[in-house]
């Protein structure tokens, strides 16, 4: 009934900071804030800046700001549907009363909650943006010839690009991405979860061998991979891929499992890539470590592998035992069974000659302390020899190091 | 969406008793040429009024009394891109003039073309700050810019969804008189009715509209119209006037006593009390402010007493610089303590400028003088 009323901004900013509980982002998070961090360069390529810029304006109380930096924002991307809803917000603010955020009459409550959670994903992993001194705990050693390595936090809605600068990973860029619908742990064929663990990307698919659905193209991942299998996880067909064009991005929890990009960045990151088979660690929640602590474990589990190394060239097959894990299986043989055939064949040897080359070592995300090693065995001896490329996981067990599992990779 | 149930106007109801008060000051032989037109157009025989309009303009072709109802009359043909000509050369012609800017704005929002009935209705309030019905429309535009964002953010359809309320056509010009060509009658206040009628706003329009607006509900026969009303002018607005809602609140203010007396002395009182108002709203002092308002003070929307002071707090709360001016006070006593106070109410906050007869009806309680009613209008 009245007249354009400005409503003053003061009542949005509350009701934004409610609605998308912003306020609780004034607290940093448990690895740190990026605000404290002193040169924190990130790649600003996506939206969150200026969106971030209409989230102070309005905390700031100035609509009009606001209104003009989400109109800039919406003449970049005008398909990002979490600015036409600030937007309509900002306008109706100057008509009417607001309550919410997202004030549509005729809304359908879950779209609503989408992109909330999408603007509460977004400004959260922008104002709280991990620092440049740490790295992600789960990159510990890059092999030479790998360039890159990405790590997806499902959580924070955020896929980190690292470039190995002389086997330390080192910020490259990040992007919002969406996960699974029913969030993430994937065990089952159709339960809508994203895998959680250390994958390869295995290809490109083009957009030109895809539907639309999938916008700027796929890069398809190993999952389940052998430790999944060994776990009983099933289902296939995990991809990184783009976005349909009818819209900038999908909400923080939108896929059948994949991992969702917008297209403009997944063609940045694809560029990146450029072809390589780049690892994919997938995690619910990224730990990030000082550079120091990082050192510090991968120390300590270099010194396991060397361990495991010379035990094994010693030909005291005891000691070379003694790296694995009483749980150990593969191949269909439990720890008891590999026993028998290395006791059976170790006795037989005069010499054993073991090079390890190109390794990756990766800590898979998780709860329980479980390590990926990747690499080039060069095995020689009196009577065999054998180039392979071997993968192993390895467990912590009452303070030391074995492995669970190992087969080619 | 805020926009929901108000101002349907049809072209019709309200074009009319201004149009013959307006038609009465021109010059016979023009005007009849004008009056026919409007009495044709209210006949719902538009195609006969633009005759009657263009026969008029021939004679002056420039007369932005003429050209403005003609665009209307266009308007009402659905000759929108005609009309919109009009009103978009009376705007370069008469830039002063509010009302071709809001009638355009009508036009492209009719378009749904809302960024450019957002620059004229803009235009419309630069020109006239405290133009009421522009103000409204502006708030319409808004919402509906609202909901086509909301449409592209939730992937929604509501072009057919919900009321979308319609703007408010301006049937007239007011006031201003354009630098060159006929003199708007004086009388010509009424803007567009609202079928808000229960709105309680009344605005504070500049001249005093002999004309009782009417706002009729559904389309309605004109004639009735000009039924003697008198009520406030009818346009939907934000007044920067009170609107007053009943409630308890007793905090006495310690910067009007009353101490009762004879008849000069309670004058003088009322006085005090109100120039104590005034000055209250003006420093933005709230609460001063609402302790002058009795506990009985009259609700006319049936509103709690909270929700009105909560409303008044939020306007005055607003940003920048409020000036409250009282002239020319008339105390009228009805017993002994009670009093009708009837003044000239000057109001200019940002974006915002007003005058209008406010009368304020005062109690005396306890040797204080509350308000315990408050009118804006004559």
């Amino acid at each position: 009934m009245k007249a354009a009323r400005f409503f003053p901004g003061r009542t949005f900013a509350r009701i934004l900071r409610n609605a998308l509980c912003l306020s609780s982002l004034l607290v940093p998070l448990a690895i740190g804030s990026g605000q404290s961090g002193d040169a924190v360069r990130y790649s600003d390529s996506g939206p969150e800046p200026m969106l971030e810029q209409v989230f102070r304006q309005i905390e700031r109380n100035r609509l009009d700001l606001a209104l003009d930096q989400v109109d800039a924002l919406l003449h970049i991307w005008p398909n990002f549907r979490l600015g036409h809803l600030i937007r309509g917000d900002l306008l109706l603010a100057r008509a009417s009363a607001l309550t919410t955020i997202g004030n549509a009459p005729n809304a359908p409550a879950e779209r609503l909650a989408d992109l909330r959670d999408e603007a509460v994903a977004r400004i959260r992993a922008y104002r709280d943006k991990p620092p440049v001194d740490r790295v992600p705990r789960y990159l510990l050693q890059l092999p030479a010839d790998q360039r890159h390595a990405v790590v997806v936090d499902t959580r924070r809605s955020r896929l980190y690009l690292y470039e190995n600068v002389d086997g330390r990973p080192r910020f490259v860029a990040d992007y919002y991405v969406s996960h699974g619908r029913l969030g993430s742990e994937k065990m089952r064929e159709g339960d809508k979860k994203t895998p959680l663990g250390v994958y390869q990307v295995t290809g490109f698919l083009p957009p030109a061998r895809l539907t639309s659905f999938y916008g700027a193209g796929a890069l398809p991942i190993n999952y389940p991979n052998a430790w999944d299998r060994k776990q009983g996880r099933n289902g296939h067909g995990i991809w990184l891929h783009g976005t349909p064009s009818d819209t900038f991005s999908r909400p923080p929890r939108a896929s059948d499992g994949c991992v969702v990009l917008a297209n403009p960045d997944f063609l940045a990151l694809n560029n990146s890539l450029n072809g390589e088979s780049v690892p994919v660690i997938i995690s619910d929640s990224v730990e990030w470590l000082t550079l120091d602590d990082w050192q510090a474990e991968r120390a300590e589990f270099n010194r396991a592998l060397e361990q495991w190394r010379r035990d094994w060239e010693s030909r005291d097959v005891e000691r070379y035992l003694a790296n694995y894990s009483p749980q150990f299986s593969a191949g269909g043989k439990d720890f008891t069974a590999f026993a028998r055939q290395k006791r059976d064949v170790s006795a037989s040897r005069q010499w054993i000659k073991v090079d390890i080359r190109k390794l990756s070592t990766f800590r898979n995300p998780g709860r329980d302390p479980l390590v990926v090693v990747t690499f080039e065995q060069d095995y020689r001896s009196d009577s065999l020899t054998s180039v392979m490329r071997k993968q192993q996981y390895w467990q912590k067990e009452n303070g030391r190091w074995r492995i669970v599992f190992e087969g080619e990779a | 969406m805020a926009s929901s149930p108000r101002l349907r106007l049809g072209l019709f109801q309200s074009l009319i008793a201004g149009l013959i008060l307006m038609g009465a000051s021109l010059q016979p032989a023009f005007a009849d040429n004008l009056q026919d037109a409007e009495q044709l157009l209210r006949q719902k025989q538009p195609q006969q009024a633009l005759e009657k309009v263009d026969a008029f303009l021939a004679q002056r072709p420039r007369d932005p009394q003429g050209r403005f109802f003609r665009g209307l009359i266009l308007t009402e043909l659905n000759r929108t891109p005609e009309a919109t000509a009009v009103f978009q050369k009376l705007t370069e012609d008469y830039p002063e003039l509010p009302e071709p800017y809001n009638n355009l704005a009508v036009l492209y929002a009719q378009q749904k073309q809302y960024d450019k009935a957002k620059t004229a209705l803009e235009m419309a309030i630069r020109t006239h700050p405290s133009y009421a019905v522009a103000h409204e429309n502006l708030g319409d535009i808004y919402a509906r810019m609202a909901t086509q964002a909301y449409d592209r953010a939730l992937q929604l359809d509501s072009s057919n969804a919900g009321a979308q309320s319609k703007l408010n056509l301006i049937r007239e010009m007011v006031g201003n008189t354009p630098k060159n060509g006929v003199k708007p009658a004086a009388s010509t206040a009424l803007a567009a009715a609202s079928v808000a009628a229960a709105a309680p706003a009344a605005v504070p329009a500049a001249p005093r509209p002999a004309t009782p607006a009417t706002p009729a509900p559904p389309p309605v026969a004109p004639k009735v119209t000009e039924a003697a009303k008198p009520a406030a002018p009818a346009v939907p607005a934000t007044p920067p006037a009170a609107q007053p809602v009943a409630a308890p609140v007793g905090k006495p203010v310690a910067d009007a006593p009353a101490t009762g007396g004879d008849a000069a002395s309670a004058a003088a009182d009322i006085q005090r009390t109100v120039d104590a108002w005034a000055a209250a709203w003006a420093r933005k002092d709230v609460k001063a402010y609402l302790a002058h308002y009795a506990g009985d003070f009259e609700v006319p929307g049936g509103k709690p007493r909270s929700a009105w002071e909560g409303e008044r707090r939020a306007r005055i709360d607003k940003p920048g610089t409020i000036e409250v001016r009282v002239d020319n006070i008339r105390i009228r006593a009805d017993g002994e303590d009670r009093a009708n106070v009837t003044f000239q109410q000057y109001y200019r906050a940002p974006g915002l400028k007003s005058s209008a007869p406010k009368t304020l009806q005062l109690v005396r309680r306890d040797g204080r003088w509350l308000i315990a009613r408050e009118r804006v209008g004559g």
